[in-house]
């Protein structure tokens, strides 16, 4: 068990203490700048009347959706790209080309083909989520370590075992980075396409919020959305422990020798 | 039992003429032997045991195994890598490791098991079943590729440089570890090594490799008899006279 950051949790604190004491210093603008004390007063006040619990479950259904069909899609394109040397070369200009653009561009685009529902919003989490998933996956398959590709050989693995056994446990390590990269952009596009066009989902509701003149309770569905991105991140790395636990250990100990 | 024809084998750079890293190399293993293979480093010795074991295609001459030609790894012939810790699998207990020579075949998990954990006995490592190898010294961990290798039963043992990455005592432990297990299981062993005093203690035959592009330059008899001794064997006069010997016919290599 990992022992809490007291330093760090303070450092927390001490912005936290500052941001209340710069707000309190200038009342005027209360509007626009509330207190830390008036956001966390208004966080309850909007949990407690369910607004923010109804809105994050509509974002949380869509990122789940998008991040889990993305996962499998990329996951799966990459062991191909990264099998295949032959597809591989024949598709990395594209993939070059598409990647650097800033993924949020195409939700125009995905509205024209896909109209404004969740259909568009998960369709624009999937692109975006794809490409790290995508990338490092290709990667991960094809940096396996020839000494373990050739023990596979010498064991007469066929073709599928030597996947199943060999190159995607070896890959794997990486596919969970590419994930990882991925949730928070998951996240963005949610928020984001929910911000453009939407009415319901967090992205929307820090929108309306604002539109609304409601400053403290925008700040709070800001400072909720930051705490489920958080939740999520620590659920990760929960679940990657568990299961990549032989990696960590490993590459542990090669750090100290 | 496995026999090596004119074997050559050239590699294409990215640029100029090919290289050859094996010139022309003939030599035979007859079954249940212990034989090694030395040379002057970078000689093609770690090329030469890809394509006996199947890893390689060969660009001229043949390898034959139990009189038929590898063109492919073949079944009942297994390659044990120098690099351990690169040839093991981190995901895997040291248990599963050895089972992975196991599967595949239609055995129940728990008979695999058990064969596993027999094997994991023979290399000294009962009570590591559950360990990662990763936690294990580089002596055990390649003792758990040993024994995986050994569970498949392989008729001819291929080592490339087993022993080159560990320490002196570790090596000396486990020289005679591998004797042990090669006498009770009475399987043939081809041992490519750049130590020349290794290949006399261990082996029946040591065949001499010249530099690249590498050809068999001295096939050495070892006439000491067994079981060895770590130090009554290399003490014996015959032991240093065979060391001089294939000292100097590497040594003459090098220059």
């Amino acid at each position: 068990m990992r022992k809490l950051p007291w330093l760090g949790l303070l450092v927390v604190v001490v912005c936290l203490a500052a941001w209340e004491a710069a707000a309190r210093s200038r009342p005027d603008l209360a509007v626009h700048f509330p207190p830390a004390s008036a956001v966390l007063r208004a966080l309850g006040g909007i949990v407690w009347s369910g607004d923010l619990l109804a809105h994050a479950l509509a974002s949380l259904r869509r990122f789940a959706e998008g991040y889990v069909l993305a996962s499998v899609l990329a996951v799966g394109a990459g062991l191909v790209l990264g099998l295949s040397r032959r597809l591989h070369t024949l598709v990395e200009p594209l993939i070059e080309l598409l990647r650097p653009m800033p993924s949020v561009a195409i939700i125009p685009v995905a509205i024209l083909f896909l109209g404004i529902g969740d259909q568009m919003k998960i369709a624009v989490t999937v692109y975006a989520c794809s490409w790290p998933i995508l990338l490092n996956t290709i990667d991960g398959v094809r940096s396996v370590d020839r000494v373990l590709v050739a023990t596979a050989a010498t064991f007469r693995l066929s073709p599928w075992q030597r996947f199943w056994k060999v190159m995607l446990p070896a890959a794997s390590p990486q596919i969970v980075t590419g994930l990882r990269v991925s949730l928070a952009i998951a996240l963005v596009l949610v928020t984001t396409s929910e911000m453009v066009v939407s009415n319901d989902g967090l992205g929307y509701y820090v929108l309306d919020l604002q539109r609304s003149f409601q400053m403290a309770e925008m700040y709070a569905a800001v400072v909720a959305l930051g705490l489920i991105g958080y939740g999520l991140n620590r659920l990760f790395v929960v679940l990657d422990g568990r299961v990549m636990g032989w990696y960590h250990g490993a590459t542990r100990r090669e750090e100290i020798p | 039992m496995l026999e090596v024809r004119g074997l050559r084998k050239e590699f294409q750079p990215l640029s100029g003429p090919p290289v050859a890293a094996l010139g022309d190399v003939s030599f035979r293993v007859e079954a249940g032997q212990f034989v090694s293979v030395v040379g002057p480093s970078g000689c093609g010795k770690s090329t030469l045991l890809q394509c006996l074991a199947g890893l390689l295609r060969p660009t001229a001459g043949q390898v034959l195994f139990e009189g038929r030609e590898v063109t492919g790894p073949p079944e009942g012939l297994i390659l044990v890598f120098q690099e351990y810790n690169r040839s093991l699998m981190a995901w895997r207990t040291v248990l599963g490791n050895v089972r992975f020579a196991l599967e595949g075949r239609g055995a129940s998990r728990s008979a695999m098991d058990a064969e596993a954990r027999r094997y994991l006995e023979l290399v000294g490592l009962g009570g590591f079943e559950r360990h990662r190898p990763w936690e294990l010294s580089g002596g055990m961990q390649q003792r758990v590729a040993i024994a995986r290798a050994l569970a498949r039963q392989p008729n001819v043992l291929l080592m490339d440089e087993p022993f080159g990455s560990l320490d002196a005592l570790t090596r000396i432990e486990l020289e005679d570890t591998l004797l042990g297990l090669w006498r009770t299981l009475r399987t043939t062993i081809l041992f490519v090594t750049h130590d020349i005093e290794e290949a006399v203690y261990l082996s029946d035959r040591v065949h001499v490799l010249s530099r690249r592009p590498a050809l068999v330059i001295e096939d050495v008899e070892v006439t000491l008899e067994r079981p060895r001794h770590q130090l009554t064997t290399r003490e014996d006069p015959r032991f240093i006279k065979h060391r001089h010997r294939i000292f100097e016919l590497i040594s003459r290599e090098m220059t």
